[in-house]
């Protein structure tokens, strides 16, 4: 009784072939993760009719991942702590290159949400006066993070699932049925969005289950799909994250910012190799893990780049300091931002000094008492002894470098996260500017909450403003779409390849090409494979029925990870410079010049992008306020920093505090 | 260090499937979910498994090796004899979809029948105070990756399916005793524990701790503490004797 | 059979009852075997209506605590002589049926016995022969619940145990004396109190059912230590079984004159 589900029959010659199933809702949210929960929990409270999309089962969404904590300025164990800080923070993290407006309303509004989900029945671990406790970690000034244990991200989701579940026995009392406002269709991937009149009109999709097809008719979307690690060979992604939002929003003629910051973070496992990639949680070091090399050097003290010497200690006594009395001492270098990290560890492996399996130690065990250790790392614990075998109460870690996250994504409106594209929105990792070109570690659950609840608020005022005019799907693009996701089946692909070998190959080409170090003519070599793999994406083929069918689909999931490598690709071989998650052996330095430049890109037909470049918006002055001069200078060019105080104070000669 | 092992994979759909042998590679360090995944890239494109973060994270890879309710993720092969037959079959407490694929739903209809987080009318957001001893019992339960091994294992539902509408299962119940013991859940969930979602249909026998891959206590930590609780309010002879008495005296 | 191996509701058909390679079936006829010997030995003792005291030392037999009957010796009756004595009716028919149920309702040998007597089931992932099932939702196993009162009434027996191990250091003749009996009674009293402390109900009522520890520190405190001997509560229910088949038999050597007590004040 809930979505009009009327079966279709093919009318014309090029309709579609078969019945398909059709819901009608006023906004689709396509991903469950902590951004998609989060929209839909609100566009359903505007009172819209919503339907979340979910490619695995509801609750399993990659946020799960997520360990450390989510970052908000509650200032609840360093009362220092206020938005204005967090937001310095933020802006270091992404070398000035983030998009300033996201930041401002991440920093203002991170510890509303995060109050917001203790109504909701989260229960993060507390300070002795009962607060949400706070963390610390890299690259924040104070203790930030709200977290439970290592295992936040679970926290998260399953705070914003139940608080889905508490809406639909809402909707339950008042109806009698559950779904009559918010629904789930889990394990239903979307494979192409429909578009009346420039406006968003809908989506087509796959049941995974039976393999049957399913039509929404909407007149907003939300893309919530978080990011594109896999396509790369070690990453700490799952196989969810095939960049299907930042592909979908491409081909509904959006554009792409920032796509060539990837964050590698510095610590995934290394061994054994089935589980390579996956994640160690940055709160080994900040509750006082120390990375080390095959010398048992703590070897970060090498790497602190000028832009943050006066940020970090220059003794292991200092840095020990740090962890007991934050005010007096400067925090140890293992704390630094994770691209710096990052590429550190991936310089000692190279000049010989890495361990066994090709990473470094990371050491807790010789920092904290085992007891210790098990409660404040259970679920590091447990993975390790499990996977590796490995008692970290006992012995070191050995993490290198993984991709874990992608800074680039959907160019959109700040404050209503709306895409260039009228009805299409985005949130979450698939969204582009909030990071810069590098993203702190614990702003992305902080992220999810506040632009997950902005798309749904903007969603819902989209919609509003339709004023019931709502774009239609074009039944040509339907079956266009049918056609499109057949085609794996088809005979026009008889003696194509399996999608599981080009998918390893498209892998290996981004890892080792287009990876942490980049150069030039590794690149171009890039695209010029992934030229060649695209014509192969087009013919794979597969075997067997439509139910549950893995290779499948992968078909359908590789073409879009085989347009983000290319955005990936073309906008890292633009940019001439070393910032954040982009660095380039062939332009080791931060450039000013590249700092405000903006590498856009777009869709040119199925498989291939085209990329323009374009200005950065100016920080308003008020907030570039916020910074010491000395600091801008580091980042800015000369003739942007006109309009700070110390220099309107200078002309004017009026004293300022 | 690799060697080729002996797989029994179920293969079918809800009508009808088999034990399929499949010889395969295994290498050092791997687990059952690389060596499934082996056989997806090689031998069976159209395998179904289903997975996601492969760290035991997210519960998606529940099924039942050499009949035990595992992780697929979380089992390593070392833990196998070389020459052992390592049989995989979906969970089979729940209808199968197809090969190692089941449909879990019922899970999320138990889930949608445990009332919500009930909080305190008044209190604003960002006024929460908890202290950690008030929250730490009920953070043991929201471990739960909800990978569904507990409901799978519980004979309750796996021997008989007829029971499958009065009882939400141990994870249900334990989310119940979640919320009962949440320092600000106002909600009283005791009787309906009880009435509603099948708590003495628990027999205490531990499958549900025994498989769960977060280690929780499920049944010392939270159906065994539910059902005192429910003692409290339902089977205490005197309560009971003070409602007889009352109940004649109102009639 | 159950539904674990019938073809219905779309589950997936395979046949067999498990697929478990492991000895599943150990444990259960472990328990089996072990319960079985037990409950035959305390049947037989219970009824012997002989050998359960040894009046030199003051030994009274945990099996036979409080004596009440007629029949007991003078000696050994500490709370008085009022039953009836028949071959029928065990001496401590005052609190024998009590610990009976305490330990018929205890959590951990409810798992115990309905595994390995009722198969209910047998081990985990091992189909059970039932054809229905409705757990402790009526009569008379919805009686587990009482599982808490009988837990007081375990505790005063345990206080009456205590009671006659401390009375066993006094000899017949007044004055106080040291045996090995003596230190197998305090041993199995020792054990028994940390059984009885270890139950869930007892944690329950300690602290459990409590929402706000933070109130109630001391409340809060002894429900970590009862929490802690909680989690070894199936160690403490096989031992105590133990022991008191160990006390008793000891005790009944010593008074049939089997061998003599290993004496060493007095």
């Amino acid at each position: 009784m809930n979505a009009v589900t009327t079966s279709e029959q093919a009318t014309t010659s090029n309709g579609p072939t078969e019945n398909i199933e059709r819901h009608e809702y006023d906004v689709i949210v396509i991903g469950a993760g902590g951004a998609g929960l989060r929209a839909a929990i609100e566009a359903r409270m505007q009172g819209k009719r919503t339907a979340i999309i979910s490619k695995s089962l509801f609750g399993k969404a990659h946020t799960v991942m997520a360990e450390g904590g989510c970052a908000a300025s509650m200032g609840n164990v360093n009362p220092n702590d206020n938005w204005m800080v967090h937001y310095r923070d933020t802006m270091r993290g992404g070398k000035f290159l983030n998009n300033w407006r996201m930041a401002e309303l991440h920093a203002k509004e991170a510890p509303d949400r995060v109050w917001e989900l203790e109504t909701y029945g989260a229960l993060f671990d507390r300070t002795k006066d009962g607060k949400i406790s706070q963390r610390n970690f890299g690259g924040h000034t104070y203790p930030r993070l709200a977290h439970v244990g290592d295992r936040t991200g679970l926290e998260m989701i399953r705070t914003l699932q139940q608080k889905v579940v508490s809406l639909q026995q809402e909707d339950y009392r008042e109806t009698g049925d559950y779904e009559a406002n918010i629904r789930v269709f889990h394990e239903t991937t979307i494979t192409e969005l429909f578009k009346a009149d420039g406006k968003i009109a809908g989506c087509f999709g796959y049941y995974r289950s039976t393999g049957k097809f399913v039509r929404f008719d909407a007149p907003a979307i939300v893309l919530a799909t978080g990011g594109v690690g896999k396509s790369y060979q070690v990453t700490s992604n799952s196989w969810e994250y095939t960049g299907d939002g930042h592909a979908l929003a491409l081909r509904a003629g959006a554009t792409l910012i920032n796509m060539e910051f990837l964050q590698f973070h510095p610590t995934g496992m290394v061994w054994p190799p089935s589980v390579k990639g996956i994640l160690v949680t940055e709160s080994v070091r900040g509750d006082g893990g120390v990375l080390r090399n095959s010398e048992g050097e703590r070897f970060m003290f090498n790497y602190v780049p000028d832009v943050f010497k006066d940020q970090y200690a220059t003794t292991e006594e200092e840095g020990d300091r740090w962890y007991t009395d934050a005010d007096n001492n400067r925090r140890p270098p293992e704390l630094l931002p994770r691209d710096e990290v990052a590429r550190a560890i991936n310089s000692e492996v190279k000049a010989g000094r890495g361990s066994p399996h090709g990473g470094v130690f990371l050491d807790i065990a010789s920092r904290l008492s085992p007891e210790e250790i098990q409660k404040r790392l259970p679920s590091m614990y447990h993975q390790f002894k499990e996977l590796a075998d490995v008692d970290i109460t006992k012995e070191p870690m050995e993490v290198g470098p993984t991709c874990h996250y992608v800074m680039g994504g959907v160019e959109v409106e700040p404050d209503t996260t709306m895409s260039t594209v009228p009805g299409l929105f985005a949130a979450g990792e698939v969204a582009g500017g909030m990071h810069g070109s590098n993203r702190l570690g614990g702003n992305s659950l902080s992220d999810l909450l506040v632009f997950g609840r902005r798309a749904g608020m903007g969603a819902a005022e989209y919609v509003d403003g339709l004023a019931g005019v709502r774009p239609a799907v074009r039944i040509d693009d339907v079956a266009a779409a049918e056609q499109r996701a057949l085609l794996p089946f088809s005979s026009a692909t008889e003696g194509g390849e399996n999608p599981f070998v080009v998918q390893l190959e498209l892998q290996k080409t981004m890892n080792d090409l287009v990876g942490i170090i980049r150069k030039a003519d590794e690149m171009e070599m890039a695209l010029k494979k992934l030229e060649d793999i695209a014509t192969r994406t087009r013919t794979v083929s597969v075997v067997g029925h439509r139910e549950f069918n893995p290779g499948w689909h992968l078909a359908l999931d590789l073409r879009n990870m085989l347009l983000v490598s290319l955005c990936v690709a073309k906008a890292a071989l633009e940019r001439q410079e070393s910032r954040g998650g982009h660095t380039r052996d062939d332009y080791p330095a931060m450039d000013s010049d590249w700092r405000h430049v903006l590498l856009v890109l777009s869709a040119l037909g199925e498989d291939n992008v085209e990329l323009v470049r374009k200005e950065q918006v100016a920080m308003r002055p008020e907030l570039l306020d916020l910074f010491e001069l000395d600091e801008l200078k580091k980042y800015y060019t000369g003739e942007e920093l006109g309009g700070h105080r110390a220099g309107s104070a200078a002309d004017s000669g009026v004293e300022n505090a | 260090m690799s060697y080729d092992a002996h797989f029994r994979v179920w293969r079918g759909d809800s009508e009808k499937g088999e034990l399929v042998d499949y010889p395969v590679e295994v290498n050092e360090g791997e687990v059952v979910l690389d060596i499934i995944h082996r056989l997806q890239q090689t031998e069976a494109g159209d395998l179904a498994v289903r997975w996601n973060c492969k760290a035991g994270k997210c519960g998606s890879c529940s099924m039942e090796i050499n009949g035990k309710p595992r992780l697929a993720c979380m089992t390593r092969m070392s833990t196998f004899t070389e020459t052992e037959t390592i049989t995989v079959t979906p969970l089979r407490t729940f209808p199968v979809i197809r090969d190692l694929v089941t449909d879990v739903s019922f899970n999320y209809t138990k889930a949608r029948e445990v009332p919500s987080f009930a909080p305190p009318p008044d209190l604003e957001p960002g006024e929460y105070r908890m202290q950690q001893v008030d929250v730490e019992r009920s953070q043991e339960f929201r471990k739960c990756i909800e990978c569904y091994l507990c409901q799978n294992t519980c004979h309750v539902v796996r021997d008989h399916e007829e029971n499958k509408e009065n009882f939400a299962g141990p994870r249900y119940l334990m989310r119940i005793a979640e919320l009962d013991m949440h320092p600000l859940d106002v909600a009283d969930r005791k009787q309906e524990a009880q009435e509603e979602h099948g708590l003495g249909y628990c027999n205490i026998t531990k499958c549900c701790t025994e498989v769960c891959p977060e280690h929780i206590k499920i049944t010392d930590n939270a159906l065994i503490p539910l059902k005192e609780r429910v003692v409290d309010r339902k089977y205490d002879p005197l309560v009971w004797l003070g409602s007889k008495i009352f109940k004649r005296s109102g009639a | 059979m159950s539904s674990t191996t019938e073809a219905s509701a779309g589950r997936a058909q395979i046949a067999a009852r498990t697929l478990r390679t492991d000895r599943w079936w150990l444990p259960p006829l472990a328990n089996f075997v072990g319960l079985a010997l037990w409950v035959v030995y305390a049947t037989v003792r219970a009824f012997m209506q002989d050998w359960y005291f040894v009046p030199q030392y003051n030994y009274l037999t945990p099996f036979y605590s409080p004596c009440v009957s007629n029949g007991c010796v003078e000696q050994a009756a500490h709370f008085g002589r009022f039953l009836p004595d028949v071959w029928w009716l065990p001496y401590a028919s005052l609190t024998l049926p009590f610990l009976l149920l305490f330990r018929l309702t205890c959590y951990y040998y409810r798992k115990a016995y309905y595994r390995a007597f009722w198969l209910s089931p047998p081990a985990c992932a091992v189909a059970e022969p039932h054809k229905k099932y409705t757990g402790e939702t009526r009569f008379p196993l919805l009686g587990q619940n009482l599982h808490r009162y009988f837990f007081y009434i375990a505790a005063i027996i345990s206080l009456i145990n205590t009671y006659d191990a401390i009375e066993a250091f006094i000899k017949e003749d007044g004055s106080f004396g040291l045996g090995l009996g003596n230190i197998i009674l305090v041993i199995n009293v020792v054990m028994l109190w940390a059984y009885t402390v270890s139950c869930h109900s007892c944690r329950s009522i300690i602290g459990g059912r409590l929402n706000h520890f933070s109130k109630h520190p001391l409340r809060y405190k002894l429900w970590v230590q009862v929490s802690r001997l909680n989690g070894k509560h199936m160690q403490l229910a096989w031992t105590t079984l133990a022991t008191l088949a160990i006390t008793d038999f000891y005790i009944m050597a010593v008074s049939a004159g089997w061998f003599a007590d290993l004496r060493i004040v007095g």
